[in-house]
């Protein structure tokens, strides 16, 4: 009980405007992988996640996101190719289900974009990555977009033979597009 | 300047047997790879399978654009009208496969969500949206048009031998000119 209530009470000091966070609606939000081929460009989506987004564009820096995929989940049109991505040298999804994303801080870039950064945890490894994005507004609901490069070796994605940055180059884009309806208790998908 | 009656210019000649190259790399490099597992090996031999595709297609345009400048030279008299429309038919044939099969293979990537960059350069826009059913659909129909094309090419290159060793008319010395016309 005391537990439940200090849960309450931190949750209340990080979040003093909204408690909950407001609900994503994941039909209309997506977040995809854009990598290279010899240099053809493949984007491909994380069918399943989960993201708590509290934002409040005049203070910023007391916003916050939270992302969770399911790397199963990753559909690049192709079984074959799905399953392989799930493999030992690309996600290992059955070590590493989930990848993991927190704020640590978000600022204003100014003209209305922003940057979020924070701890990207993926296959085992935590990285820093920062994310610059814009809020659209659509009615009373928000889109918040983005994009941010990640060097896909360092979390050892694409381990062994795909090491070979010839063929899958190394820089891989993480692009996210999220839908935030207003006022909804948050609900994950 | 050679005589438009007796033989083929060397531009056709040239562009004749590097579209033959083209055609049968691609072809026995598609038929492999298709086998293979996923490995960097595959996706490359993948990308090397486009690019000879899309220069299939480039040589054949020249081609085309070469003959409608210096037209091919005619069939040669002892042919009846049957081998001659044969003749014409297979070869109209031949030059809509190395066109439509490389088209074939393009949008069947683009559907696969998969883009073609001409030899890792040059990205061809998408003709189509990913959609898994039609990628599929049209895997086999690429596949198929292939098979056609290599029953053409064998039936091109079989009257070619019946021309040089049965008929011996010389027409095979015309697209091969180290050869010894073998005339009767």
């Amino acid at each position: 009980m005391i537990r439940l209530l200090l849960a309450l009470l931190s949750s209340a000091t990080l979040y003093p405007h909204a408690v909950f966070a407001q609900a994503i609606d994941y039909a209309r939000s997506q977040i995809t992988v854009l990598s290279r081929q010899m240099n053809v460009p493949v984007e491909a989506p994380f069918k399943k996640f989960t993201a708590q987004v509290t934002f409040d564009a005049n203070k910023p820096e007391a916003s916050s996101a939270r992302v969770e995929i399911e790397l199963n989940s990753f559909d690049i049109g192709d079984a074959e190719t799905n399953d392989n991505v799930k493999d030992k040298n690309w996600f290992d999804t059955k070590t590493y289900p989930i990848a993991r994303f927190a704020s640590s801080a978000i600022r204003s870039l100014g003209g209305g974009r922003f940057e979020v950064r924070g701890p990207l945890m993926l296959k085992g490894k935590t990285m820093d990555v920062a994310a610059p994005f814009s809020v659209k507004a659509s009615g009373a609901d928000r889109i918040f977009e983005g994009a941010f490069p990640i060097r896909r070796l360092q979390f050892n994605v694409g381990d062994g033979v795909w090491r070979d940055t010839s063929v899958v180059a190394d820089e891989v884009q993480i692009k996210f597009s999220l839908y935030q309806v207003a006022s909804k208790p948050a609900a994950a998908k | 300047m050679q005589d438009p009656t007796l033989g083929y210019t060397r531009t056709a000649i040239a562009l004749h047997w590097i579209i033959f190259v083209t055609v049968l790399c691609g072809w026995a490099l598609g038929q492999y790879m298709t086998g293979l597992p996923f490995s960097p090996q595959k996706l490359r031999y993948v990308s090397w399978h486009k690019w000879i595709g899309v220069s299939t297609f480039i040589f054949t345009v020249l081609r085309l654009a070469w003959r409608a400048y210096r037209p091919a030279p005619q069939l040669p008299s002892t042919m009846s009208p049957l081998q001659r429309r044969a003749a014409i038919a297979i070869h109209v044939l031949l030059y809509v496969l190395v066109i439509v099969v490389p088209i074939s293979g393009w949008v069947f990537s683009s559907a696969l969500g998969v883009p073609t960059v001409y030899l890792g350069l040059l990205q061809l826009p998408d003709l189509l949206h990913k959609d898994k059913a039609i990628a599929e659909a049209l895997r086999q129909v690429h596949a198929t048009l292939n098979w056609a094309l290599l029953v053409l090419v064998c039936g091109h290159a079989a009257f070619a031998l019946k021309h040089h060793f049965v008929d011996r008319d010389g027409i095979l010395a015309r697209m091969i000119p180290i050869l010894q016309p073998r005339i009767r």
